[in-house]
């Protein structure tokens, strides 16, 4: 059954449901996306952002980016701005992977020079970057030093030779997200979390070795601002996140918030996933300070995983990285909160805004930015699936409707049993490699699952986001080596 | 097999029902099938190491969501695959405990058939009921 009969047009890319719609709902709920995409959304889209807009202190309205599918507590694609001082925070709007995300990386590559070595590079990559059910990395940290890690980011891994400075302000919060406090996580965070940097994860985690081809380049002014300059240019992207760390995290305070949400504060919340307690409480600040070292375990999580990427091109090619122009163009979060400024009803405010499968995408001149994007925008990078291909974009002026956020991969439509049933991980492999796609996996299922006709089409949900006005496409790039988790 | 995945709930993610006909074995039931979501062949998991698990709640329902999250923690922490063999709960003093053991073994990509990770357990949709047929749970984990 479509959704589409329970929404109100606004435009041909955002669709409305009024307040009235659900009671306890305190603002509209809003779904960017086209009327296809409208059309292929599932029902817990419409249950799950009207219960958001339920929460206290949301501004404006409950939103769903064009990838939106049902998750849990918000929606996948979910973004809810909560006012500092009388709204909440909720682990059910950030999600159990905080901070999964994703980093691109440039080569001064073409597809020629690298094709005959896409195999050794897949190999030598899904050996250095561990991936699976529950994998461990090679850097050996005590509970201590891991304590430290997670409060200083992408920073610790850059002072202790995983990276470049450079790589810090290409960036989200240039690395490190201030304010975590590792006092505020548990010992079985640290437990479950210490063995697993530089770690891909599962699901739709993975590693891809892709080409942009001319043909491709949408905004060449853009394109050559974020490091896109030669024809067939080679590039490297990868999605993954906090790991055990983050959920255990997300799972620590789910609970507590559970606990003290109706008895202390008198908050009721639709979906228990939704737990949440006042921003300023003393709870609400311990998870933030909490979620902030999450935060920080991705972003260093990432960070290695570049140095790993770095030493196996240059192992391969024998050359120098900086000689191979293995770059970071930017690393983008897509769950989690964070205070912001925006405008209200022509008013500044403090918001802290809830990011839950969606991806910041500030305009050109926005603070937070690095100097060398002040003029383009902030690039945002969006994984599609690991047959169809993925996108840079840059975000916009007009970004500010969506509180500047806007998608973050292409969406699953398929379950991942439905994937399994209809597609064999060997036979899908076999295929993908007469189409020029080698892949590694660490689980022939989980391929299956991931196969690219279980999820949206990307260039109908990067299409939405340019109609919508909260991003610009700026290159599609096809992929030609995965490591898949 | 005493439990079912649904395929229609949560699209990235897993769901399934589990049940029994006590309450220890509906417990049972969603921990075989928590950690099927990861092993492909629970059968392939050797019985090598075993660990007593002893956790309290106020409420039967986070006791279940606490027994399955202390399975996801073995298997971050310290890379084991366990199966909750037996369990029993008691409530004493207004809280619910369960001691359950688990056997298992280390993770090997190699003989066990790993499918994806399960990164936590939700309380979307999370219930647990007692019906004319013992006891049952609707269950969705993090992909």
């Amino acid at each position: 059954m479509t959704i589409i009969s329970k929404l109100k047009k606004i435009s041909d890319t955002v669709w409305e449901i009024p307040a009235s719609y659900k009671e306890g709902m305190r603002v509209p709920a809003r779904i960017y996306a086209t009327e296809k995409l409208v059309m292929e959304m599932d029902e817990g889209v419409v249950d799950q952002v009207t219960n958001v807009a339920t929460l206290p202190g949301i501004q404006k309205y409950a939103l769903c980016m064009p990838d939106g599918h049902w998750g849990y507590g918000f929606p996948i694609g979910g973004v809810a701005a909560m006012d500092e001082q009388s709204g909440v925070i909720s682990p059910g709007g950030i999600g159990f992977d905080v901070n999964c995300g994703m980093r691109l990386v440039l080569t001064s590559l073409t597809y020629d020079e690298v094709k005959e070595h896409i195999k050794k590079l897949v190999d030598r990559l899904s050996q250095r970057v561990p991936a699976g059910v529950g994998s461990s990395g090679s850097i050996k940290l005590s509970h201590d030093e891991f304590r430290t890690l997670v409060e200083k980011g992408a920073r610790w891994c850059v002072q202790n030779g995983f990276g470049w400075e450079e790589d810090l302000e290409r960036t989200e919060e240039f690395g490190q997200m201030s304010g975590a406090d590792a006092s505020k996580i548990s010992q079985k965070a640290v437990e479950r979390g210490y063995k697993q940097i530089g770690t891909l994860g599962s699901g739709n985690h993975y590693l891809e070795i892709q080409v942009t081809r001319r043909e491709n380049i949408f905004d060449a002014e853009l394109a050559e601002a974020f490091g896109l300059s030669i024809p067939d240019q080679v590039v490297i992207m990868f999605h993954c996140g906090s790991r055990g760390f983050g959920h255990q995290v997300a799972t620590d305070y789910l609970q507590l918030f559970l606990k003290v949400m109706e008895t202390k504060y008198g908050i009721r919340v639709l979906d228990r996933e939704l737990a949440c307690a006042p921003f300023l409480s003393p709870e609400g600040q311990d998870y933030f300070a909490a979620m902030k070292c999450a935060i920080n375990m991705s972003f260093a999580n990432r960070q290695v995983i570049l140095h790993r990427i770095r030493e196996v091109f240059s192992e391969v090619f024998r050359r120098d990285p900086a000689d191979l122009g293995l770059r970071q163009v930017y690393d983008v979060a897509h769950n989690t909160a964070k205070l912001e400024t925006h405008t209200i009803d022509g008013r500044q405010k403090r918001l802290l805004v809830h990011r839950k499968g969606a991806t910041r995408a500030f305009a050109p001149g926005a603070e937070g930015l690095p100097a060398l994007y002040r003029k383009s925008g902030q690039p945002v990078i969006i994984g599609g699936s690991m047959e169809t291909g993925s996108y840079l974009l840059a975000g916009v002026g007009s970004g500010d409707q969506t509180f500047f956020s806007t998608a973050h991969g292409s969406g699953r439509t398929m379950s991942r049993r439905q994937a399994k049933r209809m597609f064999r991980g060997k036979t899908l492999q076999q295929d993908m490699e007469h189409r020029g796609i080698y892949v590694r996996t660490a689980s022939w299922s989980g391929l299956a699952e991931e196969a690219g006709a279980a999820y949206k089409n990307i260039d109908e949900v990067v299409q939405a986001t340019e109609e919508a006005g909260i991003s610009k496409r700026v290159a599609r790039f096809v992929p030609v080596g995965n490591v898949k988790g | 097999m005493p439990f079912v995945f649904l395929d229609e709930i949560a699209t990235a993610d897993v769901a399934f029902e589990a049940w029994g006909e006590t309450i220890e074995e509906m417990f049972i039931s969603s921990a075989e099938a928590t950690m099927n979501v990861m092993v492909a062949d629970l059968e392939k998991i050797e019985r090598r190491e075993k660990r007593e698990i002893e956790i309290g709640s106020d409420a039967i329902d986070m006791l279940l969501f606490n027994l399955l999250q202390e399975i996801i923690f073995f298997k971050d922490a310290e890379q084991l695959l366990l199966r909750i063999e037996d369990a029993n709960i008691v409530y004493e003093n207004g809280l619910y405990f369960v001691r359950a053991t688990g056997w298992g073994e280390q993770i090997s990509p190699e003989r066990h058939q790993l499918i994806v990770d399960v990164k936590a357990v939700t309380l979307h949709r999370f219930k647990v009921e007692h019906t004319p047929r013992g006891w049952e749970t609707l269950i969705i984990l993090d992909i």
